[in-house]
């Protein structure tokens, strides 16, 4: 399979050095966790439990990891520790591989629709309008023609910000003014972009809590409003993630998942912290596909999720 | 707040129900489950091994005492340890000095600027002072813009320099021009970093060294996992901040983060976030999140807030006419208006005891008046002064002006008539007392 080595050698480097601090701690919590170990006993399971958890692995996957590797210790009798990193690998992308995900495109590839539509939510200050930015500048990258639409006109100074972005990436950014009903926004955006000939339209939302009822809503409205302007769309709901949030991501895609239909994920912030365990245990309990990871403040530093990469990378 | 891991732990302590004492073996069950809720609230996985030693230690220990149901015993235990872990009584912050210098700090998104306005809007508010906002993120793309909008809001002036690259010498300016100005607080507000960023948290150490802030905050988004501590172990570290501000409380289940850092950084949890309206700023109280925590609700505050907007010579006017049955719509209205000033309607009904669990799935907020608003506004000046007057065709006017049906109207008018009933049964009641 093709898509399996679509990152450069480059993008590998840089996923490294990203998650270099997030593989430190998983590498060196398990190794402590099997130090003065020669095989896998309760122990040695109890301190990978510790590994896990503060991970932010989750405490259900978690336990459900260690569910397998004790079925495996009971199947084979006798693990050495010295296997148990192996299998715990084996063990991590069996529970990625277990969700379809819908494989994940270069930026240059041919998208299913013009303008392929991609609408961002998330909750308050997971760097939506950052991963927007950093999504025009990689599609322009890649040739296409990038449509922007500042429809958080909520949030102080948003709009400017998105602006910034956009003169900086040198794509079009749609805009109203602050306090402007969103919807209208992205209506105004659709149409621009759709007699301007745009590949691809990006719709910034305002960050919301996903208990409020009624911001909820709000972004149904906003998604009703987007196709009528153009059947199907958005195209993609992007749910953005704070990668060093703790269980509350899976309560977040859960209910932006019933408000608006998200489509993929995209985890933020995920140098730097010792985290990146959120990864598993959401590719584990959603069944909706990482798509994008930020790993930096750089433009270049947004990349599109590969599993396999990714596991290595943190595992070593 | 917190829904989850209060149920969790009521559904923990039902197991105790029904047993005669506390053992080995019913305890040992119960607090698997508490520390198994406790690090889905993600609080931190040695705390929590930490805190449910020590309630077991503790609970084996009252093993004698039948007094009280053990579950009963369990509870008050759990929130006795929850309180001590969260730390002793409030602190305030330190704003003595002339200017007070006042430094914000914390990872991206944590919602620094958002809480430096708050903070103002509170300072100048509450304790009659004059503060100035400092703009010194000079790297997030239109920061120093969503500062200025923040500051335009509360009418509080914003310091930046729009063509310098330094945020230390953006602070020392600041202070110079706040001597100036006489402004008492200067709250500067920094650009977010990751604690392992070397050189950006050589900056944010350069700007303490440069302008010996009085109080520095460190500002942590709620909904942080595991790694809340590492980052507030880091930041403390470098910058030994004198507290912590938990931002986006108004969300649901996590709270975890208040307790690790709380235990293990040593430094006071000083103020909560709980929306994005700019009164939405609370003191953290440890006492009252343990009661949180455990789903007892959270009374005192809201009585705090209930007082807070409550205005006593308006109070006395609108009693004058209750008494001589001349509440009308406008009054109505003004008390709307008085219950949307404090807050979220679902964030001030989560307070009062045991409602906090039953509400979590129903849609309450602000907008929920918006009906009842509509309808007023769409009656007339008369027809809001003598309610009475409401004949069929005036409703049918009201009706087709508010775009709400006639059985929302007629709602509204029946349950303002029998508000106008109690309020003149319960000032009857309460008279008596007020002349005592």
């Amino acid at each position: 399979m093709g898509f399996f080595n679509f990152f450069s050698k480059e993008k590998k480097e840089t996923l490294d050095s990203g998650l270099s601090k997030t593989k430190e701690n998983v590498f060196d919590k398990l190794t402590r966790a099997v130090a003065g170990k020669s095989r896998v006993d309760e122990e040695v399971l109890d301190n990978l439990e510790e590994a896990l958890v503060t991970s932010d692995v989750g405490v259900e996957t978690t336990l459900r990891i260690i569910e397998r590797i004790e079925e495996r210790v009971a199947r084979d009798k006798y693990i050495n520790t010295a296997e148990l990193n192996v299998i715990l690998k084996d063990e991590i992308v069996k529970l990625l591989a277990e969700n379809e995900t819908t494989t994940a495109l270069d930026f240059g590839a041919e998208l299913p629709a013009k303008p392929y539509v991609i609408m961002v939510v998330g909750v308050n200050g997971v760097g939506k309008t950052t991963t927007i930015g950093k999504l025009a500048y990689q599609f322009t990258q890649a040739g296409k023609k990038v449509y922007l639409g500042a429809a958080d006109t909520f949030r102080a100074a948003a709009i400017e910000q998105l602006s910034i972005w956009g003169d900086r990436v040198g794509v079009p950014v749609i805009k109203q003014k602050m306090g402007a009903d969103p919807a209208s926004v992205a209506y105004d955006t659709l149409m621009s972009a759709k007699t301007n000939d745009a590949d691809v339209v990006i719709i910034d939302t305002a960050g919301r809590l996903h208990n409020k009822v009624n911001l909820m809503n709000e972004l149904t409205k906003i998604r009703n409003v987007m196709s009528k302007v153009v059947s199907d769309t958005p195209h993609e709901v992007l749910l953005v993630l704070d990668g060093s949030t703790g269980q509350n991501a899976f309560e977040q895609a859960k209910q932006f998942t019933k408000a608006t239909q998200v489509t993929a994920l995209a985890i933020t912030k995920l140098d730097g912290t010792a985290k990146g365990g959120v990864v598993i245990g959401i590719s584990d309990q959603f069944k909706v596909p990482v798509k994008y990871i930020g790993l930096g403040e750089g433009l270049e530093h947004l990349q599109l999720f590969n599993k396999e990469e990714f596991v290595d990378s943190l595992l070593g | 707040m917190f829904e989850s891991l209060s149920e969790r732990l009521e559904r923990s302590f039902k197991i105790l129900k029904g047993q005669g004492k506390i053992t080995e073996i019913n305890v040992a069950e119960t607090l698997k489950d508490v520390r198994k809720a406790l690090l889905d609230a993600d609080v931190n996985y040695k705390v929590a091994k930490t805190f449910t030693d020590d309630v077991k230690a503790k609970a084996l220990g009252q093993n004698v005492l039948l007094a009280v149901k053990p579950n009963e015993l369990m509870v008050k235990i759990v929130h006795d340890e929850l309180a001590q872990l969260m730390g002793g009584e409030h602190v305030d912050i330190n704003i003595k000095g002339n200017p007070a210098v006042i430094l914000m700090s914390g990872l991206q998104g944590s919602g620094k600027t958002t809480f430096s306005g708050k903070l103002a809007n509170m300072l100048k508010n509450k304790r009659g002072k004059k503060p100035l906002l400092v703009a010194c993120d000079v790297y997030r793309p239109a920061a120093i813009e969503q500062l200025r909008v923040v500051g335009a809001q509360i009418g509080v002036p914003v310091y930046s320099e729009l063509d310098s690259k330094s945020p230390i010498d953006i602070a020392q300016n600041a202070i110079k021009q706040a001597k100036k100005d006489g402004n008492d607080v200067v709250i500067i507000d920094t650009a977010g970093r990751l604690a392992v960023d070397e050189q950006m948290m050589n900056e944010i150490a350069a700007i303490k060294a440069a302008v010996s802030p009085h109080e520095i905050l460190f500002v942590v988004d709620s909904m942080t996992g595991q790694d809340a501590v590492n980052t507030a172990k880091e930041f403390n570290e470098r910058l030994n901040f004198d507290g912590v501000v938990l931002t986006k409380l108004d969300g649901d289940t996590r709270g975890g983060a208040a307790l690790s850092i709380r235990s293990v950084v040593d430094k006071p949890i000083k103020f909560v976030g709980t929306g994005e309206k700019m009164e939405a700023i609370d003191l953290f109280h440890p006492a009252r999140m343990a009661d949180r925590i455990l789903g007892m609700g959270d009374i005192v505050s809201l009585v705090e807030r209930a007082q807070e907007q409550f205005d006593e010579e308006e109070a006395r006017k609108l009693s004058k006419k209750i008494a001589k049955n001349q509440f009308d719509f406008n009054d109505f209205m003004g008390q709307i208006q008085q219950i949307k000033k404090m807050g979220n309607l679902k964030d001030l009904a989560s307070m009062i005891p045991g409602v906090g669990k039953a509400i979590k799935d129903v849609d309450l907020d602000d907008k929920s008046f918006a009906g009842i608003e509509a309808i007023i506004q769409s009656m007339t000046p008369y027809e809001r002064e003598n309610p009475t007057s409401l004949n069929n065709s005036r409703k049918n006017r009201i009706v087709r002006g508010s775009g709400r049906d006639i059985q929302e109207v007629n709602r509204l008018l029946k349950q303002f008539n029998e508000m106008q009933k109690m309020m003149r049964m319960v000032q009857k009641q309460k008279l008596p007392n007020i002349k005592r």
